[in-house]
């Protein structure tokens, strides 16, 4: 077993960590949650210019060709860095979606505009009742001669407010397998009928509720094929699941480091409070967590990469660092008392990201549920 | 990045398949089904019925000790035929892990070999290649985990010690012969300093020996140590050295700690009889808490198995390992609990049940591992001390400084 990147992937972490530093700061992180957009326009020319925004698509669609290993080490810089921004609708929901179900022409046309940094791409999934089961989708799509009407109100969709496309999933056909029957349509986010709010998030990324009256798309504009988008979405959604651990893990580990760090610091009673048992037990459980969560990931990033069935490693990974990373976080916060709670410090934004990660693609909950099914109860 | 799987032979060479063939042939005809049977309860490996015999064939083969060079009893083999046997008794008999070191001297030997004279060499090494058994003397009532303030006293008397005082929790003092026994030689020097390594016969004059019964159903001991007569030429190294000789043999009872099987198999007990059971008219396994509750432990499971594989490529690269071992050994402990207890409550009423009562479930193994994994937290180590080391060692936090007036015993 080897539990380490190798040295490229180590040489991007390096090069990730000091980029973040530098064209990343805790100030812009701040500003981004406040700003209307939050997408700051220079750093996804330079994440475009190193070649990051097409780093997991194959060299032929405009990509470097990297694998998801490559992408856990990149995101994991990421996570560290509070990164905000279009990285994950764009580059991992919109365009793995488009990688796994796009046509050829599809995939030529999309996925060199979005490694290039000239485009912005969401696809909506979630609706009111937002469980991540095919069940609930509602949103209807009818045939009207050569075109598509789409009907129905989606919720929590990442950066749809700037996105130049909207990949919607919405049901084409009503069958007796809810699996069967869900298309993925290519909307223009500024075609009629589409009205789209901002909602407020703990974590300050950009989600949307996107409402769909009667908007008309091209049977041209259909992802890959008629009534067959959800294999595909699971696939997307392994990998997005993947990545967002990956982000995850990096920010418990830093949250984990300013923990530990105020803790060699921060003197009372004439000693550090990191001298304090109290101090370091809250330490070792979360170094515990972190390296948990660290490895499940790994695991299942390399399981996916190999091709092996992995569906029990992503909902182990994802259950257990949803809520490590919640636990940590947490944690981060009583050890750094008075000046983790304050805004100008910056615990408390891991310690809000990692609430909204929790909840994003299957809580703890929702993973041991998969799991339980995968081992067959 | 790697998480394949290591499969049993996979890196054989010619001669490694062939011994590996010759190994498992002879298992196959010396593993007896009373030792299979046994380890089918969770219990201490040297309880198990037969085990001890098992161990004193393995000795007489040299195959306790497969690498030791044949003057000392070892079979002279080349490195890697210790994993040989472990690995293929492990696919025949679930003992615990260290089976061929915890019973004998597998903390002794490479201590001795490491800090023994040539003379203690030729006298012990033989001994503990033929399956000898050692039960280890560091605790006392005064002395836990804080090991350093162990007061039994050896004072030089002629060409011996005579030694005073007591050990607790001497498990295996009733059947082994002799005594690992950290003593203090040099009362005048710091607590660390003063202490020596050495070999006791438990069954010399002046030695009492008391049982002490547990909750997890095996027996300990308190030892009791009355003007007792050792020979000086049985301390293990120089004498004040005590301390890095118990170093030494921690480090080697850490290498043999490998992966505790019970968890693994007691989840995997639990996920089928969930399945096979009915409680109110439907499986266990459709209830949604039951189901939470099993698929947490599993991702318990395969967390443990990680921590574990970690200590092991941490290993190979050279690197310090004393915190990764402790979270290993803290996960493990209290996972096992957890496993016990949230085992006890699926089963409802009947988790109470012992093994060999009527109705009792899984073979009673719950209930049993509610109570024998209790040691666990702090058997070879307070959980409360190891989080401590790992903060501090594994995160550089600064150590707790000690009291400014020591509290007087």
């Amino acid at each position: 077993m080897d539990f380490d990147f190798n040295d490229e992937q180590k040489m991007l972490q390096k090069g990730a960590r000091d980029f973040f530093e530098k064209e990343c700061p805790k100030s812009l992180v701040k500003k981004m949650a406040e700003d209307e957009k939050g997408n700051p326009p220079e750093l996804w020319q330079k994440m475009a210019q190193l070649g990051w925004l097409g780093l997991i698509y194959p060299e032929q669609y405009g990509g470097s060709g990297g694998n998801i290993i490559d992408l856990v080490a990149l995101e994991e810089e990421m996570g560290r860095a509070c990164l905000p921004g279009a990285f994950f609708s764009t580059v991992l929901l919109g365009g793995l979606f488009v990688l796994n179900a796009g046509s050829e022409e599809q995939k030529k046309d999309l996925l060199p505009k979005i490694a290039n940094g000239k485009v912005v791409l969401t696809l909506a999934l979630n609706e009111l009742n937002p469980n991540y089961e095919a069940a609930a989708i509602e949103a209807e799509a009818k045939i009207e001669k050569d075109d598509y009407v789409i009907s129905g109100t989606k919720l929590f969709v990442p950066d749809a407010h700037i996105a130049d496309y909207i990949i919607c999933i919405a049901r084409t056909k009503k069958s007796t397998k809810s699996e069967d029957g869900i298309t993925a349509f290519l909307v223009d986010r500024k075609s009629a009928g589409i009205n789209i709010t901002v909602l407020k998030t703990i974590a300050g990324d950009k989600l949307c509720e996107v409402a769909f009256d009667k908007v008309k798309v091209s049977k041209k504009n259909i992802v890959g094929k008629l009534d067959q988008a959800w294999v595909p979405l699971v696939k997307t959604l392994q990998q997005v699941t993947v990545a967002r651990c990956a982000e995850m893990v990096g920010g418990a580990q830093k949250a984990l480091e300013m923990a530990a760090d105020h803790a060699k610091k921060r003197v009372q009673f004439d000693r550090p409070i990191g001298t304090f048992q109290a101090i370091q037990h809250i330490i070792a459980n979360a170094m515990m967590d972190v390296d948990a969560s660290r490895f499940l990931t790994y695991e299942a990033a390399w399981k996916f990469g190999e091709g092996l069935q992995c569906a029990k490693e992503i909902a182990m990974a994802k259950g257990w660092t949803s809520e490590a990373y919640q636990r940590v976080t947490a944690a981060g916060e009583q050890v750094l008392g008075g000046i983790g709670y304050t805004t100008d410090g910056d615990m408390q934004l891991y310690y809000k990201r990692a609430k909204a990660a929790e909840l994003t693609l299957g809580d703890g909950r929702f993973q041991r549920e998969a799991l339980a099914k995968e081992l067959g109860m | 990045m790697d998480f394949r799987e290591y499969v049993i032979g996979e890196f054989d060479t010619e001669e490694q398949k062939k011994f590996r063939k010759e190994v498992g042939e002879w298992l196959d005809k010396n593993v007896t089904p009373e030792l299979i049977n046994g380890t089918n309860e969770v219990r201490v490996t040297a309880y198990i019925p037969g085990a001890q015999a098992f161990a004193k064939k393995l000795g007489e083969k040299g195959w306790l000790v497969p690498e030791w060079p044949k003057e000392y009893g070892g079979a002279g083999l080349p490195a890697g035929s210790r994993s040989i046997i472990a690995e293929e008794i492990s696919t025949r008999v679930l003992f615990g892990p260290g089976f061929l070191g915890g019973l004998t001297g597998g903390v002794q030997g490479p201590t001795i070999m490491s800090a023994g004279t040539p003379e203690q060499k030729k006298e012990w090494l033989p001994k503990i290649a033929a399956g000898a058994q050692f039960a280890l003397g560091y605790t006392e009532p005064n002395a836990g985990t804080d090991l350093a303030s162990l007061g039994i006293r050896g004072v030089k008397d002629g060409s011996d010690y005579i030694i005073n005082g007591s050990k607790m929790f001497s498990t295996g003092a009733h059947f082994a012969r002799y005594h690992w026994l950290a003593v203090r030689t040099n009362p005048e020097l710091p607590k660390h300093k003063g202490v020596s390594m050495i070999i006791g016969d438990l069954q010399a004059p002046g030695v009492t020996i008391t049982q002490l019964t547990t909750i997890g159903g095996e027996r300990t001991n308190e030892v009791f140590y009355d003007n007792v007569r050792v020979p000086q030429t049985n301390r293990i190294g120089p004498e004040g050295e005590g301390w890095s000789i118990i170093r030494m043999a921690l480090t080697a009872e850490r290498g043999d700690l490998g992966t505790f099987p019970w968890p693994k198999i007691l989840v995997n007990d639990l996920i089928q009889y969930a399945k096979e059971t009915k409680r109110n008219g439907k499986p266990l396994s459709e209830d949604p808490l039951v189901r939470q509750t099993l698929a947490q432990l599993a991702t318990d499971v395969n967390v443990l198995r990680l921590y574990n594989y970690r200590v092991g490529w941490m290993v190979d690269k050279g690197l310090d390992v004393s915190w990764a071992s402790s979270m290993v050994k803290i996960f493990e402990s209290e996972l096992s609990q957890k496993i016990a207890n949230q085992g006890m409550n699926v089963m409802g009423l009947y988790g109470q049940l012992e093994p060999g009562s009527k109705y009792a479930q899984l073979k009673g193994n719950f209930e049993l591992a509610y109570r024998a994994m209790v040691v666990r937290s702090f058997g070879g180590g307070s959980n409360l001390r190891l989080r401590n080391d790992i903060a501090t060692r594994g995160m550089g936090l600064p150590r707790e400084p000690a009291l400014a007036i020591p509290v007087k015993k």
